[in-house]
């Protein structure tokens, strides 16, 4: 008798695999609700991803797995979740400009629409220390509109979906100890020293 | 929202090649570029909307049942080329080939039902209640189908 199952499965090896990408159709029928790609940094590689609107997350993939970072992004943001380097050129280019030394701020749209509140605010507050510069956690606090919230505004920056892009290393305690980093203080001391703020 | 489902691309990477294969052996590889992109765009489409992460894999391949049904459709409107070698060959040579293809044409020609079932059963051992959610069927007919399936292409087989 003929082993009809097993010819199948033979067969089946020998099918092609080359199938057609899919990522842009979808981006043409609107369907590509966060588009993610790696980069390289000399911070070690870094998952970011954007949303139509703009970038909604840096990661350092040495402090977060990459599938971690993936789901977390399906659940807050869309599970439509598809890797599209050409999507992030721009974000790529600017901060490989940046960490050439050739750029100083970042130009790229951010989507803020995925935070909420206070963090918002003081992220928000966070974006505009420029380049060179340096703030406190009282300063962010302040600056987001509530002086008081010293510890809220510290936990909304160790909350940082975009480090670098939102410059949280350039908060540093009263006093000027370095304080936090999500990723590692030694990334923090990378960062300011890049900017010129650390020998 | 109360599901969690798993980022579209885990679920791309982990079932394109099956799908495209599935898409290939069941609707032609003429029809399965087209069919295949069709597949992952409804998928892409509905996804958001699933209200349990369960069963994935039987939802994307009632979807790629779907869009073969399609193919196949348009497919018989069109004459339809000689079955020949699919392009790039295969290591085994030629008539080995051939007779592969000639076998997926067999497999082409069964009822719909039995076209899906005996593929997802047989090549991809798919559970038969996995298989019972992609026909939207009993287990007791996936069973049947898969049976009926394999028996009309051994006797074809047998008869040549």
């Amino acid at each position: 008798m003929i082993d009809i199952e097993q010819q199948l499965r033979d067969a089946a090896q020998d099918l092609p695999s080359d199938a057609p990408p899919v990522t842009e159709r979808a981006a043409e029928e609107g369907l590509l609700d966060v588009a993610y790609s790696s980069v390289d940094s000399p911070l070690g590689p870094l998952v970011v991803a954007a949303t139509p609107k703009g970038l909604v997350r840096v990661s350092y993939t040495e402090f977060r797995g990459e599938d971690d970072v993936l789901e977390d992004l399906a659940r807050r943001v869309s599970p439509r979740v598809l890797e599209a380097p050409a999507k992030l050129d721009r974000v790529r280019r600017e901060l490989d400009e940046y960490f050439d030394g050739g750029r100083e701020d970042f130009d790229i749209p951010i989507d803020w629409s995925y935070l909420a509140g206070f963090t918002r605010e003081v992220l928000r507050a966070t974006a505009a220390i420029p380049f060179g510069d340096v703030s406190t956690y009282a300063g962010v606090a302040e600056a987001a509109g509530s002086p008081r919230a010293v510890r809220a505004a510290g936990n909304a920056l160790g909350a940082n979906p975009m480090p670098v892009i939102v410059p949280c290393h350039r908060v540093l305690r009263t006093g000027g100890a370095l304080g936090g980093y999500t990723g590692g203080l030694e990334r923090k001391e990378f960062l300011l020293r890049l900017e010129g703020r650390l020998l | 929202m109360s599901v969690n489902l798993p980022p579209f691309q885990a679920l791309l990477e982990e079932h394109r090649t099956d799908v495209y294969r599935f898409l290939v052996a069941t609707a032609g590889s003429a029809e399965a570029d087209d069919a295949f992109q069709e597949t992952w765009i409804a998928a892409l489409r509905a996804y958001p909307k699933l209200r349990r992460a369960g069963n994935l894999r039987a939802w994307l391949f009632r979807i790629a049942q779907n869009k073969s049904i399609d193919a196949h459709r348009a497919r018989g409107r069109r004459p339809v080329p000689v079955a020949g070698v699919p392009e790039g060959g295969t290591s085994d040579g030629v008539a080995e080939a051939g007779g592969e293809e000639e076998l997926w044409e067999r497999v082409r020609r069964l009822p719909q039902k039995q076209r899906t079932a005996v593929y997802c059963r047989s090549v991809l051992g798919m559970p038969y209640e996995e298989l019972a959610a992609l026909l939207e069927s009993s287990e007791d007919a996936a069973r049947r189908n898969v049976h009926e399936g394999l028996k009309r292409l051994r006797e074809e087989l047998t008869d040549d």
